[in-house]
């Protein structure tokens, strides 16, 4: 079962290397990573996808706690939240296929960002499905490069 | 306020913590630490290798329970420290670990003895720093010492590049350390301690299982209240013992792989098992689904990553285990639902199963004539030093026979390498013993194998006065590995076979200290008479049954049930 984990971190050299070197001395895996400060620029947040079985998972929160640096562990999929990934994508767009890139673009909601005349780089935001969507969709027509930024993810604010 | 240089105010930081003794090797990035030491009161224990130093200090850790702290230079001096601190690490050892670093502008150019001994230790350290701003060194050797002794405890390293120790800086006053993300749980929930005490009441096959956590908490005493209180059998792990008397009836001796026949069918038979300050490690329970099938099972550790990691707990108590003993022991107490008299009567009939199974597997050995049985060893050291001496080991059969022969009543009288298994640790352990409790006869139970992996310890043992005895058990091969061989490789000796071994009576001379051996049964009384009675280090070589093998044993995978037997 995938797992998006928000972990609270003080925002120095050498911390991102214990979380990983958590991952791989435990065995355990990492789907993706996502880290960069918070308001408070000691403290960083990072947002990590991970896939286990309920025990699984909490070794994994509970040695994650266990360091020192770290600050605050949520599982986040416990409960209502909202995630986001980024892509950056450099698709073929020559002559017989410009429209249809666009047109593709434009129903995900992506954005035009750097154009050439053989290609377009286009960003789109999204749940990780809907980026795996457009992938799926650009795919045919010719991708030369892709860049994902990983989830970000913030739990739902109480509705009371 | 008065400026003094970086490494006055580490020293100075080690006398506020109430260090006298250290052990470390000089190399250049650590000459200005060991030239402020000199100036103080604290006594460095010059080693002749680097991980005969942390094992010093981890031995020294397990008889007083404070922290010990070794001193390593830059590079080699650093990584020849590492097994001895994943050995710390893996038993949970409070110590701190000072290295030396390549001056700061030099740190990541390749510099001479240079090495990223924090990025090294990492994963076998509680936590470790770099210090690379002078202004906070003094802050940094606090909180080592404090994330090193507290919660559960552990080594923390700090590397120290030469020029932030060369620097002057303020020594400000220790205040009470408080950190937003490190918070131990100390204090058991009364809710959980309540839960565990009704289901103890209604038992009829309690055992306690009982491991390191209750000799790093001091918890012996509420434990031993709490199983006398309430009749319970009691086993222990090879870290546990010494938490609980030995020669207590109730004591059922070590579980798990070289464990007693009787403690593993208890277990196996229990339908509750109480976990206190152990973890669930696979020497201790064999096949996991055959671990305590019947058991309802309570877990009570300071680090909650311990509880449900190997075995699911049906009720987890996050504390440290002198206070939940405590907090259980008062909740007898206190409860009218507990009838002392009629709940010890209730486990008679439990205790005389137990009774039975030792009957029919004593712990135990068959003597033949006058060849030495190693374990005839064991228990004539007991016998002579009165079941009181300090007793380290090497790692193999040696440690097992120790573990098994000794009777250990007091906790922190036993110090072996459990977790990680280092050969080489006994002598250095003994050592560092040595230097806390002088009065105290500290012995090194060992192999003629892994003494000798740290055997140049001998001239720090000699330069100090330290008059430990090292009893080897000589059977010329690498004997536990050699008795996996026997019994699950056909006989093939690969890489056990010790051809050749040295004179360890000349040895001993050659270090100034006295060598005395035995190679027949009627003279092991009088070499280790001689051996105590002289004020020296002393190693007796006993030449010993060669191909004698550790029993009980579950071979490695099967359920504890299945064990081989004598």
């Amino acid at each position: 079962m995938k797992h998006t984990i928000s972990v609270l971190l003080q925002n120095k050299p050498g911390v991102l290397s214990r979380v990983t070197g958590l991952f791989s001395g435990r065995g355990f895996n990492i789907e993706s990573l996502s880290v960069a400060e918070t308001l408070e620029p000691s403290i960083s947040c990072l947002t990590l996808v991970t896939r286990g079985d309920e025990a699984i998972i909490e070794q994994i929160t509970k040695q994650l706690h266990k360091l020192i640096d770290v600050i605050k562990v949520t599982d986040i999929s416990d409960s209502e939240y909202v995630e986001r990934e980024m892509v950056l994508i450099r698709v073929k767009a020559e002559a017989q296929t410009r429209a249809e890139v666009l047109r593709v673009i434009d129903i995900f909601r992506g954005k035009v960002v750097d154009v050439s005349p053989k290609s377009y780089a286009v960003e789109v935001t999204g749940s990780a499905s809907k980026v795996q969507a457009i992938i799926d969709i650009l795919k045919p027509i010719g991708i030369q490069e892709i860049v994902r930024t990983g989830t970000i993810a913030m739990a739902r604010a109480s509705k009371k | 306020m008065e400026k003094i240089s970086g490494s006055q105010a580490i020293i100075r930081c080690l006398q506020e913590e109430g260090i006298k003794t250290i052990f470390g090797f000089p190399g250049g990035a650590v000459i200005d630490l060991f030239d402020a030491l000199m100036d103080s009161d604290i006594t460095n224990v010059l080693v002749r290798h680097e991980q005969g130093a942390v094992h010093a200090a981890d031995g020294l850790a397990r008889v007083t329970g404070e922290v010990g702290v070794a001193l390593l230079t830059s590079g080699p001096g650093a990584t020849n420290g590492v097994t001895a601190i994943a050995t710390a690490y893996m038993d949970s050892i409070p110590l701190v670990i000072l290295t030396g670093q390549v001056p700061t502008p030099l740190i990541g150019n390749d510099a001479f003895q240079e090495v990223d001994i924090v990025g090294i230790t990492r994963p076998c350290t509680k936590h470790n720093y770099l210090v690379k701003d002078a202004k906070d060194l003094v802050s940094t050797l606090r909180e080592a010492f404090h994330i090193a002794r507290t919660g559960r405890p552990g080594p923390v390293l700090v590397d120290l590049p030469k020029d932030v120790v060369a620097k002057m800086v303020d020594f400000p006053e220790k205040k009470p350390i408080r950190m937003q993300n490190y918070q131990p749980t100390y204090e058991p929930h009364p809710g959980q301690i309540e839960k565990a005490c009704k289901k103890i009441l209604k038992a009829k096959n309690p055992v306690l299982y009982v491991g390191g956590g209750v000799i790093l908490s001091n918890a012996n005493e509420e434990l031993t209240e709490l199983a006398r209180k309430l009749n319970m059998p009691v086993t222990m792990t090879l870290m546990g013992l010494g938490g609980f008397p030995g020669s207590d009836p109730l004591s059922m001796g070590m579980l798990g792989m070289h464990g007693s026949y009787t403690a593993n069918m208890a277990v196996a038979n229990s339908d509750l098992l109480i976990a206190v300050g152990a973890r669930f490690d696979d020497r201790v329970t064999g096949r996991l689904d055959a671990f305590a099938p019947h058991a309802t099972i309570i877990h009570i550790d300071i680090d909650p990553t311990s509880i449900s990691k190997n075995v699911k707990v049906d009720i987890p108590i996050v504390a440290d285990c002198k206070h939940a003993l405590t907090a259980m022991n008062a909740w007898f107490n206190n409860s009218s639902d507990f009838n002392r008299e009629q709940v010890a009567a209730s486990h008679e009939p439990w205790l005389a199963t137990i009774g039975e199974w030792t009957k029919k597997h004593p712990m135990g050995y068959l003597d033949e004539g006058d060849i030495i049985k190693p374990q005839y060893v064991i228990q004539k050291l007991d016998e002579l030093t009165h079941g009181d001496a300090i007793i380290t080991t090497e790692v193999g059969q040696n440690q097992m026979w120790a573990a098994q022969f000794y009777k250990f009543n007091k906790p922190r009288q036993w110090a072996t390498s459990g977790g990680l298994g280092t050969m080489g640790y006994g002598l250095p352990a003994a050592i560092g013993a040595k230097m806390a409790f002088p009065e105290k006869t500290v012995i090194d139970v060992a192999g003629d194998g892994s003494i000798q992996m740290n055997i140049q310890e001998l001239a720090t043992a000699k330069q100090y006065k330290c008059p430990v005895k090292i009893a080897i058990l000589n059977n010329n091969y690498l004997g536990m590995v050699r008795q996996w061989q026997e019994l699950f490789y056909n006989k093939r000796y690969a890489g056990t076979v010790m051809e050749v071994t040295p004179d360890f009576v000349m040895l001993a001379q050659a270090y100034g200290a006295v060598g005395l051996r035995a190679t027949k049964k009627s003279e092991v009384e009088a070499v280790i008479k001689e051996a105590l009675a002289t004020d020296n280090t002393v190693i007796m070589d006993f030449v010993i049954a060669r191909e004698e093998c550790v029993f009980p044993m579950v071979p490695a995978g099967k359920a504890t049930t299945e064990m081989l037997l004598v």
